[in-house]
């Protein structure tokens, strides 16, 4: 089993999608309930982005730290690794923010990520009248292709 | 190409105590630094917490678009930070065996070194720019003249 748990955060932070494959620390001993492992989860994320624009080494005219930032500006992450677990972040174009938490000796998912996005949320939840967007959703299609996809990835056994 | 960008050691409590770089970078305001420092010393501790798994470390790796962001806990609590070109190898083991006896042989050595005070040790400068240097002088990358 590679996979552990699964995010989506629309762009003003909300989680709109979670799904857990496995969880060996319970939330209660992490942040204490699920609303503050979001928050938490969400404000990790979006701290990471914007130290990640704000060190970059390669941009000569970078904002001050803190400064309002547009979607997708500046240098993004694509996973923090520590010796348990690795997070792998992936933002839309939308504001729509993606997190995947792995066991640590799995390689890039950048590729992978931008699958989930174009091929399985988009196809199966944008496209899906009753959804709206920004709003917390349960599609059954959506999650059993997600389920479908990581197995073939060979992170779910 | 592999670089070494930039060493950032931040102290127990989450202060910045050494900066350098290695290369020319794009400045980063003191103020900033300072910032950055500690922030990243509590985004540690969150990603600790949020650990979908038991007795997780803090970070020890972050990939971005442009650079890797390399960390180093010791077990006294004191946090080394390198920046590197994506993909540079070995940095966590640089940091960890020869960046981290550096740091113990001329900063903690030294009788006028306090925990947790502003690192100022011209031969810990002296000799880090020398490793460092060197290695980003194999990978055919210039050194900051100083």
């Amino acid at each position: 089993m590679g996979c552990m748990t699964f995010y989506i955060f629309n762009r003003k932070g909300r989680c709109q999608y979670y799904h857990e494959w496995q969880r060996l620390k319970p939330i209660k001993q992490g942040a204490g309930s699920q609303d503050e492992d979001f928050k938490l989860m969400f404000g990790l994320c979006w701290s990471m982005r914007a130290l990640a624009t704000a060190v970059d080494p390669k941009n000569p005219s970078k904002q001050q730290m803190g400064a309002p930032m547009r979607i997708g500006d500046g240098c993004s992450f694509n996973s923090i690794k520590t010796s348990n677990f690795k997070l792998h972040y992936l933002e839309s174009p939308s504001g729509l923010k993606f997190v995947l938490t792995t066991d640590p000796t799995v390689g890039s998912m950048v590729e992978q990520l931008q699958y989930i996005y174009a091929s399985l949320f988009v196809e199966l939840v944008a496209k899906n009248p009753l959804y709206t967007p920004g709003d917390a959703f349960l599609f059954e299609p959506f999650s059993a292709a997600l389920n479908k996809y990581m197995r073939t990835l060979g992170l779910l056994s | 190409m592999p670089a070494m960008y930039s060493l950032w050691i931040v102290g127990r409590n989450g202060g910045l105590l050494y900066s350098r770089d290695f290369l020319p970078l794009p400045p980063i305001e003191f103020n900033d630094k300072l910032r950055l420092a500690s922030s990243w010393f509590g985004m540690c501790g969150i990603a600790a917490q949020l650990s979908p798994v038991p007795d997780s470390s803090g970070i020890q790796l972050m990939q971005a678009d442009t650079f890797d962001l390399h960390s180093f806990h010791t077990l006294t609590g004191t946090t080394f930070m390198l920046l590197t070109e994506p993909h540079t190898p070995d940095a966590t083991e640089l940091l960890r065996t020869t960046v981290y006896e550096l740091y113990c042989d001329y900063v903690l050595k030294n009788p006028f070194h306090e925990m947790d005070q502003v690192v100022k040790s011209e031969l810990f400068d002296h000799n880090l720019l020398a490793l460092i240097g060197a290695i980003n002088r194999r990978w055919g990358v210039g050194l900051v003249q100083q």
